[in-house]
């Protein structure tokens, strides 16, 4: 087994009496993709901070690379990370080049070598018609992507990316996808928090469900699906659907049934005769698919709307 | 808790690593030198034309360790120091805080390998960098009226950038408790104002009632006028010293309260 490139364990956050991360453990490998994911105030951003150093742990251990421990070895640690925070923080009086050079600077690194990274960065990004603007020029696609060309400025070791794609549009999404899965083809290794399953399932080798600040599954998309759900799903809505949840007969075919809204999901290990069970009420309109992450994330953190989402 | 007290507390740790962050700053800057040193001088020239030239016929002379001198000229040599004093003051104060809440620059800073004591220690430097620069063009402009042509204005320029840095240590206290830019009224109007009319900028301080003296003389902007104005006139100011530790005291202290308070903000 290879030295992981970081190792977190029995993590513990506490504000007041409010326990946000609780013995939290988990670890990353070289060349994976570490996804967290968990409804909002789970502790994904916090847990992230504390392995920043920007927020001190109350208990637990974090451990990076050649055995440096966050905060002690903070500088050295830094040095080796790249970093893309929920909010944007780019300079907005400084054009894309500029972003760079000035963030480069920051790791001690000598302008040459910045100025010979620039134009690859930028192309990277698919920015390099851009060079010269500034960040108020750019969409948010753009600017999420500059961001992440920043975090590549040191050629870091590892990647935190703290919801690199929330607030952009699909293309911007799939755009930033596809530069993320080159960084993993080229053997760099990731941590990422998302709320978008499609995009955990896409990137991340392995996931870690985060619900109250404790770790509630870990694993790989399909190994995870496979364990806690049933392979299929048929969800039928339209007016009276939830009544259908009561019929003895559908009952008898789904192994689970949830009511969410106007919509009934029947899990099922086989479809073919709940389908066809279905045909005496033709007016409901049934959508039949294989479950996915996004059925997991539901299953294990609630359909509820938190109070704070 | 008095573990986490300690860290708040703990000596500055320092290293060159503001330098990067220096250069940031001077690298917004320079895109905006030119309005920005209109800003900058534009003001302080006001109230020397208006209470220099306008005033200063009314009065005519004050006199000055034991000499008389024109009123222009003891106006100018106080008034530099206030320049110094707001131009680090406004730097420290605003234009800080935008980094920090506004643009979020701070946050980009620290997830790379740049302790936040170098990151304060950086704005501090820069805030005090302002200040002399505010102050150089001033000084060029009072060359050029004549008001003074003591050679010994060249000790002048050092120590008023030694007052640019007290009053950027200052402010960065007040930065760190800061909610929003309506906080920062405050410390104009319970310090710096009080300060600017009780430091002997416009008139002699002999002129203060005892008890208010008592306290005038030890004021920082008091101290950074004892120490500039003879220099103006080509002497040597009396206790350089104790004027000088006047300010090195206020700033130390300053900076390390200031540090304190941005720890604790910043620490999650």
């Amino acid at each position: 087994m290879t030295t992981p490139l970081l190792s977190v364990k029995h993590l513990v956050k506490r504000y007041g009496d409010q326990t946000v991360v609780d013995d939290l453990s988990f670890h990353i490998e070289p060349g994976e993709c570490l996804g967290v994911i968990g409804p909002n105030g789970a502790g994904k951003t916090t847990t992230i901070r504390m392995c920043l150093g920007l927020a001190e742990p109350d208990g637990g251990d974090i451990a990076y690379f050649d055995d440096q421990r966050m905060p002690r070895d903070a500088l050295d640690i830094k040095a080796q990370l790249g970093v893309v925070a929920q909010m944007d923080t780019l300079d907005p009086d400084f054009t894309a080049a500029e972003n760079l050079l000035v963030f480069g600077r920051y790791f001690g690194l000598p302008d040459a070598v910045i100025r010979e990274r620039i134009p690859q960065l930028l192309e990277f990004a698919a920015l390099s018609h851009k060079g010269n603007a500034k960040p108020g020029q750019l969409s948010g696609g753009m600017k999420r992507r500059l961001s992440l060309a920043r975090a590549l400025i040191n050629q870091p070791r590892l990647l935190l990316l703290d919801e690199p794609t929330t607030g952009l549009d699909p293309q911007a999404r799939h755009l930033m996808w596809e530069r993320l899965q080159v960084l993993l083809q080229e053997g760099k290794s990731i941590l990422l928090t998302t709320h978008f399953m499609d995009e955990a399932e896409r990137l991340c080798d392995r996931l870690l469900v985060l619900d109250h600040g404790r770790k509630i599954a870990e694993g790989r998309p399909r190994d995870l699906i496979a364990q806690h759900l049933e392979p299929e799903v048929v969800e039928v809505f339209g007016q009276g659907a939830t009544a259908l949840a009561q019929e003895a007969a559908l009952r008898a075919l789904a192994v689970r049934i949830e009511v969410s809204g106007e919509t009934v999901f029947f899990y099922t290990e086989n479809s073919r005769t709940l389908l066809d069970a279905l045909q005496a009420w033709p007016q409901q309109r049934t959508l039949h698919r294989p479950s996915n992450l996004e059925d997991l994330f539901l299953k294990l953190t609630g359909r509820q709307i938190r109070e704070d989402a | 808790m008095s573990q986490i007290q300690n860290q708040i507390w703990a000596p500055p740790r320092l290293s060159m690593r503001w330098w990067p962050v220096f250069r940031r700053n001077f690298l917004v800057w320079q895109k905006l030198a030119i309005p920005s040193l209109v800003g900058n001088i534009a003001e302080p020239l006001m109230w020397l034309v208006a209470f220099g030239y306008g005033l200063g016929a009314l009065v005519g002379q004050v006199e000055h360790g034991g000499e008389k001198v024109p009123y222009i000229l003891f106006l100018a040599s106080g008034s530099i120091c206030m320049s110094a004093m707001n131009a680090a003051t406004f730097e420290a104060l605003y234009s800080a805080f935008s980094r920090i809440h506004v643009q979020k620059t701070w946050d980009g800073i620290m997830n790379a390998p740049v302790r936040l004591d170098d990151v304060v220690l950086a704005e501090m430097l820069w805030a005090a960098f302002k200040a002399l620069f505010t102050v150089t063009a001033i000084l060029g402009v009072m060359l050029g009226l004549g008001i003074s042509h003591s050679p010994k204005l060249l000790v002048a320029w050092p120590v008023l950038l030694g007052v640019g840095i007290t009053f950027s240590c200052m402010a960065l206290i007040f930065n760190a408790l800061a909610k929003g830019y309506d906080f920062f009224t405050y410390y104009f109007t319970l310090f710096l104002t009080p300060m600017m009319f009780l430091s002997g900028i416009f008139f002699p301080r002999d002129q203060l009632p005892p008890f208010v003296r008592l306290v005038a003389d030890w004021l920082p902007l008091s101290a950074a006028v004892d120490l500039v104005r003879p220099l103006f006139m080509d002497r040597w100011p009396e206790h350089a010293l104790r004027h000088g530790l006047v300010l090195l005291v206020f700033s130390a202290a300053s900076f390390w309260v200031a540090l304190a308070l941005t720890r604790r903000r910043f620490r999650g």
